[in-house]
C-alpha cells in the first residue's frame, strides 16, 4: 500500500525491471509471431494508453495517496477534446444555435459569479442559504430558457451526421493538450470540494462526478452528439488508402519484400504486391501511433522520475507518510494534495485523447467504470505503486492479461462444459457468461496483489 | 376546487407515492452502509452490488418456488424466497469479512486500504451477479399488481384522476417501517445492539468491558446483509431487476448516509428520504399538475421539467457538494469521514 511500514525490505528494482520489460516484449513478440503483428501492435498502442493512465493514477495514489475513482470521467473528458479540437465546425448549426449556447454559457456563468457574491455578502446572516438557493434556481431557469431553443434548433440541423456544433477544425494532437486541461479543471473543481476533508470522500465525490460527466456526453447531443458518436475523427498519421497509393510506400514495401516478389510474373507480382500494401500499410499505420505515444508516454515519465526525485517529490511523500509530521513541519498539506490530484487528473485526460485519437471515434457509450476505473486501479496495484516504471509495467501486463482474458477465459468455459452436450443450456449460459470471468478473476488479482504483495511487481524504491 | 383536488392527486400519484417508496428503499440500503462505516470504520464501496447479489438470490428462489407452483396469494413469492436470500448473502458477506477485511483489521490499515478492497469486492460480486442471472432485466413480480387500483380510486373520489398504489409500493413502504421500527429497537434495547454501539463509539473502551468484536462484527454484516437483501428485492418488484441500476443506487445511498450524518442510523433514513424526494421532485415533469392549477389560458407548452431523468444522479451529487461545503458532519452530526 502507499505507506510502507518501517521494516520494509530495501529493493532496487533495476534488474527486476529490465527482466520484467524484456519479458513483456517477449510476450508481445509471441503474439505477434503467432496471431499477428497488427494485433500484437493494436495491443501495444493500448498497451501505451494504458500505462499512461496508470501513471496517472500512480501520480495521485503512490505519490499521495489521493483515491480517485473517477477515472472514468476525467478519460472520457480527454476524449470529449477530441471532439472540440479537431472536428470541423458545422457552421448551420452555429448559425443556427450558436449564439443561444453562448448566451446560456454567459447565463450560467453569471449566475455562478451572482452566487457566490450573494454568499460572500450575507454570509452569517439570515435567510443565506435560502437566498443563494433562489439565486441559484434563477439562474438554472434563466440558463435553460436561453439554452433549450438554440439545443432544438442545432440537433436539427442535419441531425443524421451532424446535429451537433462541431469543433475547432485543428489538428487533433492539439486536443491532448486540451484534454489534459479539461480533465485538469474538473479535477480542480472535485479537489477544492473534497480534499481537506477525509479521504473516502474524494473517492465518493469522484465516483459522483465521473458518473455526471459521462451522462452530459450521452445525453448533450449539441455537444458531443450523444450516442450517436461522433466518428471519423481526422487522424495524425496518414491514411491507409493514402499510403496504398503513395510511391514511396510502394516502393518500400517492394524493396523490403523483394525476396518474396521476385520470380514472379507480373499479374502474381501485381497481385502479391497488392496484398501485401494493404498489410503493411495498416501495420505502418500502428507503428506512427506508437511512434506518438511512445514519445508522449517517455516525455510523461521522465517528468515524473523527475517531479519524485526533487524536493517536492520529497515533501510529497511525507505528506503521504504522515500527514500530521508534514503539516507540523509548516507544509501545504490540502494545497499539495490539490495540486497533485489535478497534475494525475491531467495526465488521464491526455491519455484519455490520445484513446479517442487512436479509435478514431468518441463514443459516449462505451465509458464504463469497469474498463476505465477499475482496471487502471488493479494496473497501479499490480505494477507497484509509488513506482512510476511499476505504473507503466502494470499497464502493459495487465492490458495483455485482460486482451487475453476473453479468448482464454472462453476456451476454458469450452473445455469444461464440452462434456455436456450441445444442446445443454446450461452449457450455453456457461459459454455466453465467460466475458464476465475476466471482471471476477481481475478483481481477485486486485485483492491477492493488496494482501500478499502490496508493493507489487516493482515496489517503491527506498532512496 | 375540483382542479386542485385532480392536480393534487396527480401530484401524489407520481410524486409523493414514488418518492416515497423509493426513499424507503434507499434508507435501508444507507443503513447497511452507515452500520458498516460506524462499527468497521469505512465506506462499502460494494454495497450496491451486495444488493444486486441477494437480489439475484431471491429471484433464482423465486423461481424454484414458482415451478414447484408456491405462492403467496396476493403477495409476490419473493416475500417466501427472502430468506434464502438474506441467509446466502450473510454467508457471502461473512466469508468476504473473513478473507478480506479481517486481514487489514488485524493490521489496522488505513481506512481508505478497506475502500479500495472493497472495491476489489465490488467488481468480484459484479461479475458473479452476471454470471448468475445475466446483464439484462429479470422480472420476478407476481400476485395481485395494485393495493389501490385506480378504477377503485376513481369510483371512491369521483375525481378525473387517479391515485394508484401498487402493491410493491405498498409492501416496501410497510416492510421499511418494521425493519427500521426493528433495527432501532435492537440497537437501543437490546444486550447486543447496546455492545455495537458502545463498540462503535470507542472500540478500546468497548474492548476492555468485555465485548467480543468479533461477534460485534459479525452481527453487523449478518444485518447488513439482511437490509441489503430486502432493500434490493423492494427495489427490483418496484422498477425491476436490472443489474446496473443496483451500481447506480451507490451514489444516491452514499449521499444519503453523508446528508444524514455518516455513521447514524437515523441520519441515513432521513437522508434516504431527502435524496429521494429532491430526486423525483427536480426530475418530474409538472406539466399535467400545472394545466390543472393554472387558468386554461396560461397553460405550459412544455414539459415543465427542471432536470431531465437521465441527470437524476446529478440530484443527489449536488446535494452530496453542498452538505461537504456547508457542514460535512451532516445532518445529525455523524462522524466526518
Amino acid at each position: 500500500m502507499s505507506q510502507r511500514p518501517s521494516n520494509a525490505p530495501l529493493h532496487d528494482n533495476t534488474v527486476r525491471a529490465s527482466i520484467a520489460f524484456l519479458v513483456m516484449a517477449g510476450l508481445l513478440i509471441l503474439i505477434g509471431v503467432s496471431q499477428s503483428w497488427a494485433l500484437a501492435l493494436t495491443i501495444l498502442n493500448l498497451c501505451l494508453i494504458s500505462a499512461l493512465m496508470a501513471l496517472g493514477v500512480n501520480i495521485q495514489w503512490g505519490f499521495a495517496g489521493l483515491f480517485n475513482v473517477g477515472i472514468m470521467g476525467f478519460a472520457a473528458l480527454g476524449g470529449m477534446a477530441t471532439i472540440i479540437v479537431s472536428m470541423p465546425p458545422v457552421k448551420e448549426a452555429w448559425q443556427a444555435g450558436g449564439m443561444a449556447v453562448l448566451f446560456a454559457l454567459l447565463s450560467l456563468l453569471a449566475t455562478i459569479s451572482a452566487a457566490l457574491f450573494v454568499h460572500k455578502l450575507l454570509k452569517g446572516k439570515r435567510f443565506h442559504g435560502l437566498l443563494v438557493g433562489l439565486v441559484i434556481v434563477a439562474g438554472v431557469v434563466l440558463t435553460r430558457y436561453l439554452l433549450d431553443p438554440g439545443v432544438a434548433a442545432i440537433e436539427a440541423v442535419n441531425p443524421a451526421s451532424t446535429g451537433y456544433l462541431g469543433g475547432l477544425g485543428l489538428p487533433i494532437v492539439f486536443a491532448w493538450i486540451v484534454g489534459g486541461f479539461l480533465a485538469a479543471g474538473a479535477a480542480w473543481l472535485i479537489g477544492k470540494i473534497a480534499l481537506g476533508l477525509r479521504s473516502d470522500y474524494l473517492a465518493i465525490a469522484t465516483l459522483g462526478i465521473s458518473e455526471i460527466l459521462v451522462a452530459i456526453m450521452r445525453n448533450e447531443d449539441w455537444l458531443t452528439r450523444g450516442v450517436k458518436n461522433v466518428t471519423g475523427l481526422p487522424r495524425p498519421v496518414p491514411y491507409e488508402l493514402e499510403l496504398q497509393q503513395a510511391p514511396w510506400f510502394m516502393s518500400l514495401v517492394e524493396r523490403i519484400n523483394s525476396g518474396t516478389l521476385a520470380g514472379l510474373n507480373s499479374t502474381e507480382h501485381a497481385m502479391v504486391l497488392k496484398s501485401l500494401l494493404v498489410d503493411s500499410s495498416s501495420i505502418f499505420v500502428k507503428l506512427c501511433y506508437t511512434g506518438l505515444f511512445t514519445l508522449v508516454l517517455l516525455i510523461i515519465l521522465q517528468l515524473c522520475v523527475l517531479a519524485l526525485d526533487s524536493p517536492w517529490g520529497r515533501m510529497v511523500r511525507a505528506i503521504r507518510d504522515n500527514e500530521v509530521a508534514a503539516d507540523a513541519m509548516g507544509k501545504d498539506v490540502t494545497g499539495r494534495h490539490l495540486q497533485i490530484f489535478i497534475l494525475g487528473s491531467a495526465v488521464v485526460g491526455i491519455a484519455g485523447a490520445m484513446l479517442a485519437t487512436l479509435d478514431g471515434q468518441f463514443t459516449p457509450g462505451t465509458y464504463s467504470p469497469l474498463r476505465f476505473t477499475f482496471l487502471i486501479w488493479v494496473m497501479v496495484i499490480v505494477g507497484g505503486s509509488g513506482n512510476n516504471l511499476g505504473a507503466v509495467l502494470g499497464g502493459f501486463l495487465v492490458w495483455l492479461i485482460w486482451v487475453e482474458a476473453e479468448p482464454v477465459g472462453f476456451w476454458l468455459m469450452d473445455a469444461l462444459t464440452s462434456g455436456m452436450g450441445e444442446g445443454s443450456g446450461l452449457r450455453k449460459h456457461l459459454l455466453d457468461s465467460a466475458q464476465y470471468m475476466r471482471v471476477i478473476i481481475m478483481g481477485g488479482v486486485l485483492l491477492l496483489v493488496m494482501r500478499f504483495s502490496p508493493w507489487g511487481l516493482l515496489p517503491e524504491q527506498n532512496r | 376546487m375540483t382542479d386542485f383536488l385532480n392536480a393534487l392527486v396527480v401530484f401524489a400519484n407520481f410524486v409523493f407515492v414514488p418518492a416515497l417508496t423509493y426513499g424507503c428503499q434507499l434508507a435501508l440500503g444507507s443503513l447497511g452502509v452507515t452500520m458498516i462505516y460506524s462499527v468497521l470504520r469505512f465506506s462499502n464501496f460494494a454495497q450496491g452490488e451486495t444488493m444486486a447479489f441477494g437480489t439475484a438470490i431471491t429471484i433464482m428462489m423465486t423461481w424454484w418456488l414458482q415451478s414447484m407452483g408456491v405462492s403467496l396469494g396476493p403477495l409476490p413469492t419473493a416475500l417466501l424466497a427472502l430468506p434464502v436470500g438474506i441467509f446466502v448473502t450473510a454467508l457471502i458477506l461473512l466469508f468476504t469479512d473473513r478473507y478480506v477485511y479481517r486481514y487489514y483489521r488485524t493490521k489496522r490499515s488505513k481506512s481508505i486500504t478497506f475502500v479500495m478492497a472493497s472495491l476489489g469486492v465490488m467488481f468480484i460480486m459484479n461479475g458473479v451477479v452476471r454470471l448468475l442471472l445475466g446483464p439484462n432485466d429479470q422480472n420476478f413480480a407476481d400476485g395481485e399488481r395494485f393495493f389501490l387500483s385506480a378504477d377503485a380510486f376513481r369510483a371512491w373520489s369521483g375525481l378525473d384522476e387517479a391515485l394508484v398504489i401498487r402493491t410493491s409500493q405498498a409492501l416496501t413502504i410497510i416492510l421499511s417501517l418494521l425493519l427500521v421500527g426493528l433495527l432501532f429497537w435492537f440497537l437501543q434495547r437490546t444486550k447486543t445492539g447496546k455492545a455495537m454501539r458502545a463498540y462503535a463509539d470507542n472500540e478500546n473502551l468497548a474492548l476492555l468491558s468485555g465485548i467480543n468484536p468479533d461477534r460485534i462484527v459479525r452481527i453487523t454484516w449478518i444485518i447488513t446483509a439482511a437490509l441489503a437483501t430486502i432493500a434490493g428485492v423492494l427495489y427490483g418488484l418496484d422498477k425491476g431487476y436490472k443489474p446496473l441500476s443496483y451500481y447506480n443506487l451507490l451514489l444516491p445511498i452514499f449521499a444519503a448516509v453523508i446528508v444524514g450524518g455518516i455513521g447514524k442510523p437515523i441520519g441515513a433514513v432521513v437522508g434516504g428520504f431527502i435524496i429521494a424526494f429532491s430526486e423525483v421532485i427536480v426530475t418530474y415533469a409538472y406539466k399535467k399538475v400545472l394545466t390543472y392549477v393554472l387558468p386554461a389560458d396560461m397553460a405550459p407548452d412544455g414539459l415543465v421539467q427542471l432536470l431531465s431523468t437521465e441527470y437524476k444522479f446529478a440530484v443527489s451529487f449536488v446535494i452530496l457538494v453542498i452538505v461537504l461545503l456547508v457542514k460535512p458532519t451532516g445532518i445529525f452530526k455523524g462522524k466526518v469521514l
